[in-house]
């Protein structure tokens, strides 16, 4: 038991380096979600099953999807602005 | 500030750093060490005087429901003011669909991974379900199954579309059960001063240990919380949804 502690104390370290080290918010959405399932295998490694559950869902499902969905509206917008470019009155599509 | 001087001024402030890190680090008590007397005691007493099984559950839902409702009363309002910081503005206005009966549906999905995704809905409402319902007995309980639900729609909208899951949620349902929800939390807490003298205190039988209908309240307290995540979670997705895939500026 000890042992599994102990590798993902270290896994999670690298992750978390891995996360800061992902430049591309994008990749980081994914990064941060196995970094977040690492951790729940952390907590339900040190018996903590109930938090490892709320981790589970916030921190590889809610919180992935807020980043992506957010990223999407960035992207959206500029491509809104693109049109706007390049229709010729200046009108959106 | 010329590159020597920051370099300096890093090293001074990184040892230093490091010398309080070890210094810290070293008076820390040994790996797994644990001094928590509440814990240790309402791990003795916890099937005795309430009847449930999973300890965490009983401490968030009766020995300290208070804090819960606390909690929960941070989502809801927090959802709340995300609903009203994305209402659709004076300067937006929603994308009509390029043709009749345009999902948002995702480029590049296949065709197999779509139906994986809708095969997984109907095991995934059913744990969430059972994470709500068994949350006195096992790990679990009301934050975690709410969450598990609201996923269970968010599969729907990864597999089939957007515009399904709008109809499978339609906004008033969604917000009936975030509110609904908060309030359920707050009227059995009613309930306790009524009929037990004091607010959130246990006023049903505890039934036997173990059993799906037992511990109480807590059961209760745990579907009411239920209810109000899902139903954040669904808002709160709906909401980030219309702005990425519907509002546009114009």
């Amino acid at each position: 038991m000890r042992e599994l502690q102990a590798a993902l104390f270290a896994l999670l370290a690298l992750g978390g380096l891995a996360v800061v080290l992902t430049r591309d918010p994008l990749r980081q959405a994914l990064v941060v979600g196995v970094y977040g399932l690492l951790l729940a295998l952390l907590f339900f490694a040190l018996q903590a099953p109930d938090v490892a559950l709320s981790q589970i869902v916030v921190c590889t499902v809610a919180v992935p999807v807020m980043i992506l969905l957010a990223l999407a509206k960035i992207h959206g917008g500029e491509h809104d602005e693109e049109d706007r470019k390049s229709s010729p009155e200046g009108e959106p599509r | 500030m010329s590159e020597r001087a920051r370099l300096g001024l890093f090293l001074g402030a990184a040892t230093g750093m490091a010398v309080l890190l070890a210094w810290g680090m070293a008076g820390l008590p040994a790996f797994g060490a644990f001094h928590g007397a509440y814990a240790l005691l309402i791990d003795h007493v916890v099937v005795a005087q309430r009847h449930a099984t999973d300890a965490v559950t009983a401490v968030n839902f009766d020995y300290r429901g208070l804090d819960t409702l606390g909690e929960e009363f941070i989502l809801f309002t927090s959802v709340v003011g995300l609903a009203v910081l994305l209402r659709e503005q004076r300067s937006e206005r929603e994308r009509p669909p390029a043709r009749a009966g345009e999902e948002h549906r995702f480029q590049g999905a296949s065709c197999a991974l779509r139906t994986l995704t809708l095969l997984l809905v109907g095991p995934l409402v059913v744990l969430a379900l059972y994470v709500d319902s068994h949350g006195a007995l096992t790990p679990g309980g009301g934050f975690q199954g709410g969450v598990l639900g609201a996923a269970a729609l968010l599969l729907v909208f990864l597999g089939g579309g957007y515009l399904t899951m709008r109809r499978l949620s339609p906004h008033r349902l969604v917000e009936l059960a975030e509110a609904g929800g908060a309030a359920g939390y707050g009227l059995i807490g009613v309930g306790g001063i009524v009929f037990a003298g004091a607010f959130l205190k246990n006023f049903l039988g505890y039934g036997t240990a173990g059993e799906l209908i037992s511990a109480g309240t807590i059961p209760l307290l745990s579907m009411a919380v239920a209810a109000e995540v899902s139903g954040a979670f669904v808002l709160l997705w709906s909401e980030f949804l219309d702005q990425a895939l519907i509002v546009r500026r114009g």
